[in-house]
């Protein structure tokens, strides 16, 4: 079995688990207001860096391009409300619109 | 009736987004299979998508499952939330858990009354499931049959997902603080440190923002 299969097995397992120990244990646990706090960060953060690589990088390395064009259209969607697969659509279009130009 | 039908429109238009993950899927070299595979078992969107980034941006298999199984953490806390109105035992509560998402709880603790919350978690919980692997299977299969995924746009797929699910968040200073800090941290570090450890290593800044 390759690697990229152990990686979807295994997080598959584990988060299906969180989500029934979730189910399962008493609420209490979880009650502490600093382990609440930080609990709810960290999506926060994971998401933004997740967003930071996926959007500035290759293969490690800091690179700037068609993706920026892409990303600004779906930041200026979203401050304009517009609907969620505006948004997503919007920026697809805009980044292979700039991919293509070669600009 | 309008708590079944209103279920089922969210399920139906997140379902969708399904697309993206399968075609983003197979963009980063995962079989359609393995993306199925996702959607089915693992069925949690930030942490499918955050998977297969972590992956094909050369991360380690442990890098991917640490921050894929983080993002599913939520999940947990949305359990704990969903026991007090479901109040389950044995197959119905293991059969919960696996439809306990962003959407089946957020619709669910939108209702005022208890039924009402029971439906609209079922019935959102199995409307997004359904749509989402249905529209997983079909994105894959589509990006098989596309060349260069940068022409179509779908290497901006994933971080516009993104994007949009963190956006109404960020009207709180401290959500706003952590994510700017995480975004940068994570661009500084990245020539320096193995892939996937710029993602994971932000759990420190919620943790210091989160502190007090």
């Amino acid at each position: 079995m390759n690697s990229q299969w152990i990686a979807v097995i295994v997080t598959s397992v584990l988060c299906y688990a969180i989500k029934y120990i979730g189910h399962a244990i008493p609420e209490i646990w979880l009650a502490h207001p600093r382990v609440q706090r930080i609990t709810n960060l960290i999506p926060i953060v994971l998401l933004s860096a997740l967003v930071a690589m996926q959007a500035f990088t290759t293969k490690t390395k800091f690179v700037v391009d068609h993706r920026l064009a892409g990303i600004t259209v779906a930041i200026a969607a979203l401050t304009a409300r517009l609907p969620f697969p505006v948004v997503v659509v919007g920026a697809m279009a805009t980044s292979a619109i700039v991919y293509r130009l070669k600009i | 009736m309008s708590v079944k039908r209103d279920s089922l429109s969210v399920g139906l238009a997140v379902g969708a987004a399904g697309v993206a993950f399968g075609a983003v899927a197979v963009a980063d070299h995962f079989s359609v299979l393995q993306a199925c595979f996702l959607s089915l078992v693992l069925f949690s969107g930030a942490s499918q998508f955050s998977l297969v980034a972590v992956i094909s941006a050369g991360g380690s298999p442990l890098s991917a499952i640490v921050t894929g199984t983080f993002l599913g953490g939520r999940n947990g806390l949305y359990g704990v939330r969903m026991a007090q109105i479901l109040k389950l035992k044995g197959a119905k509560r293991a059969l919960a858990a696996q439809i306990t998402i962003d959407e089946s709880t957020g619709v669910a603790i939108a209702q005022t009354e208890l039924e009402d919350q029971k439906t609209a978690f079922w019935y959102t919980g199995f409307g997004v499931f359904f749509f989402w692997n249905l529209f997983t299977l079909l994105g894959a299969l589509g990006a098989k049959a596309i060349g260069d995924t940068s022409a179509w746009g779908l290497d901006v797929a994933s971080p516009a997902i993104f994007c949009a699910v963190l956006f109404p968040r960020l009207k709180e200073r401290k959500f706003f603080i952590s994510a700017l800090l995480a975004f940068v941290w994570a661009l500084s570090i990245t020539e320096l440190v193995p892939a996937g450890v710029p993602i994971i290593s932000t759990v420190f800044i919620a943790a210091i923002v989160g502190w007090n």
